[in-house]
């Protein structure tokens, strides 16, 4: 069900499908090629070292680093009413960088490149249909206590 | 193996162009390249259209424009890799004349983006990113970009001012360019002042959606001597890629492809970075120039923002960089900027540049990137 994944979704169909019911279950996955071995974040279906098509997925911390982050004024199509919103890309623990908005849990002012972040798990409850994403918070936040206030 | 030569240079003027459609803008550019040519029509065996189809209403964007350019039944074809697709068509063409397939091509770089509505480009431009893991969280292209900048800053000390920097200096020479969108010089203080678009960038960071159409013709080395005398040498051609994710990158302080593809240019041209006499660097937004820069060895990694600082890439300095105007005051025709970046380096070393003409001009360079780096194109020319 990768079409759960987004506020706008561009691609519901992928090998990597799965991503968004463990996403949706609080879990953040990324993949390890059976074969050799190579893991990555975001997850493949097709081993970029050895061409594998055989893979699983495997559970990674979130525990992050922030490596660099934009507050977008001027938004594209779909999302005229979240903005503004800051997108924070980061170094993950396990290895691999993830691209997501910085949550509420982290006031604008506070917000440091090199600081430690947590990638939790969301859903967009404000919506009917399932939407599901995840957010850069404060190490320590849960999946519960960061979903009650909603949308970043 | 004989060298590729451009023997005609012809450039329309960029802007908001309501009145025209695309082929009629892409005539414009011909027109101009076969008079300063001095060739028949008919001695054009082929062309190669640089454009970005997904800003037009019209469908195969190369079928139209050979029509209405009067040059069927002669072969055309598109290349498409973002941003760079005008350099990728000159790449194609100088290939089938180095394979001895076709003597004499026209390029012809032309769009037309205001057929779309601001949002809906930048919902476009977004997806230049990787649409699956990125898109989805709304970026942009200038917020991918802002992401460069403040990685830059935060990394070797560069300033927002320093940024703005190159935007009053193209802004200055654009206001010399009859073909610019923008034909006005900026102040640091309003270039400050304006609107955020997405930290630290601000309005006047960001080139601006344009309209427009260049065009080079070029030739056989045999075949450029027996046709004319004003020719330019097209003599290092590099290209080079990198992910389509930036998450998968090495860093975010420059780019890959334009190290890569700069690397082979020079090789391939003979000369090093400090032999540059003239160069036009991609400038899409006011970080993309100073990690040109440095991707291009102009200057040490960490010292662009000083380097334009110091005014070394003004005319008169070490290396005179977009001195037309660049992509931030010419406007960014996306198909068209390669085309218009070669134009602008063969007019510099034909000394026919006017009053930003750089004195004794010998060797030029043009880097012309697509997207966020996916893909660079780096060309070396020469005056002889």
């Amino acid at each position: 069900m990768f079409k759960w994944f987004g506020k706008v979704n561009f691609s519901p169909y992928t090998k990597v499908s799965d991503f968004a019911q463990h996403l949706k279950d609080g879990r953040l996955m990324g993949s390890r090629c059976k074969k050799c071995g190579a893991t990555s974040f975001p997850p493949r279906a097709d081993c970029g070292k050895c061409l594998s098509g055989d893979f699983e997925f495997v559970e990674i911390s979130g525990k992050a680093v922030l490596h660099t982050y934009t507050k977008i004024v001027a938004a594209p199509t779909g999302f005229e009413d979240v903005v503004p919103y800051t997108v924070g890309v980061v170094d993950l623990k396990e290895g691999g960088r993830l691209l997501a908005w910085i949550g509420e849990s982290i006031a604008e002012k506070e917000i440091k490149i090199g600081m430690d972040l947590q990638v939790v798990p969301r859903i967009f409850e404000e919506l009917e249909e399932i939407k599901v994403y995840y957010s850069l918070e404060k190490p320590g936040t849960t999946w519960g206590r960061a979903s009650e206030g909603g949308a970043a | 193996m004989a060298r590729v030569v451009i023997i005609g240079i012809g450039h329309g003027v960029f802007g908001r162009r309501s009145d025209a459609t695309v082929q009629e803008l892409a005539f414009e550019a011909f027109r101009a390249a076969i008079e300063d040519a001095g060739i028949e029509r008919d001695l054009i065996d082929a062309s190669v259209i640089g454009s970005v189809p997904e800003y037009h209403k019209q469908r195969s964007l190369s079928g139209v424009v050979q029509e209405y350019l009067g040059l069927n039944p002669k072969p055309v074809w598109l290349t498409e890799v973002a941003c760079a697709s005008g350099s990728a068509a000159i790449r194609t063409a100088w290939m089938s004349i180095k394979a001895g397939v076709h003597k004499v091509v026209a390029v012809v770089g032309c769009q037309k983006m205001t057929e779309l509505t601001t949002p809906e480009i930048l919902a476009l431009m977004g997806r230049v990113g990787e649409v699956q893991w990125e898109s989805i969280f709304g970026t942009t292209f200038p917020a991918y970009y802002a992401m460069f900048a403040q990685r830059h800053m935060h990394e070797f000390g560069t300033t927002h001012e320093q940024m703005l920097q190159v935007a009053v200096k193209n802004h200055h020479y654009g206001s010399m360019n009859p073909c610019a969108l923008f034909q006005k010089e900026i102040t640091m203080e309003k270039a400050l002042a304006s609107e955020l678009v997405a930290t630290p960038f601000n309005v006047y960071d960001c080139c601006a959606n344009a309209d427009g159409a260049a065009c080079v013709i070029l030739a056989d080395e045999a075949t450029a001597k027996k046709l004319s005398k004003k020719t330019v040498w097209l003599d290092g051609m590099g290209a080079a890629t990198a992910s389509m994710s930036v998450l998968r990158r090495p860093d975010l302080v420059g780019l890959p492809s334009a190290q890569e593809a700069a690397r082979v240019a020079y090789a391939m041209a003979g000369v090093k970075a400090d032999d540059i006499n003239v160069a036009e660097v991609h400038d899409c937004f006011t970080i993309a120039e100073i990690m040109a820069y440095e991707d291009l060895g102009f200057c040490k990694r960490g010292e662009g923002g000083k380097f334009i600082e110091e005014r070394r890439t003004y005319i008169g300095g070490k290396v005179a960089v977009n001195v037309d105007g660049g992509l931030k005051s010419k406007g960014h025709p996306i198909g068209s900027t390669g085309v218009s970046m070669t134009v602008e380096i063969a007019k510099q070393l034909r000394g026919e540049a006017g009053e930003r003409q750089v004195p004794g001009a010998g060797v030029g360079l043009t880097h012309n990137v697509g997207g966020i780096g996916q893909y660079t194109f780096v060309q070396v020319l020469r005056r002889e």
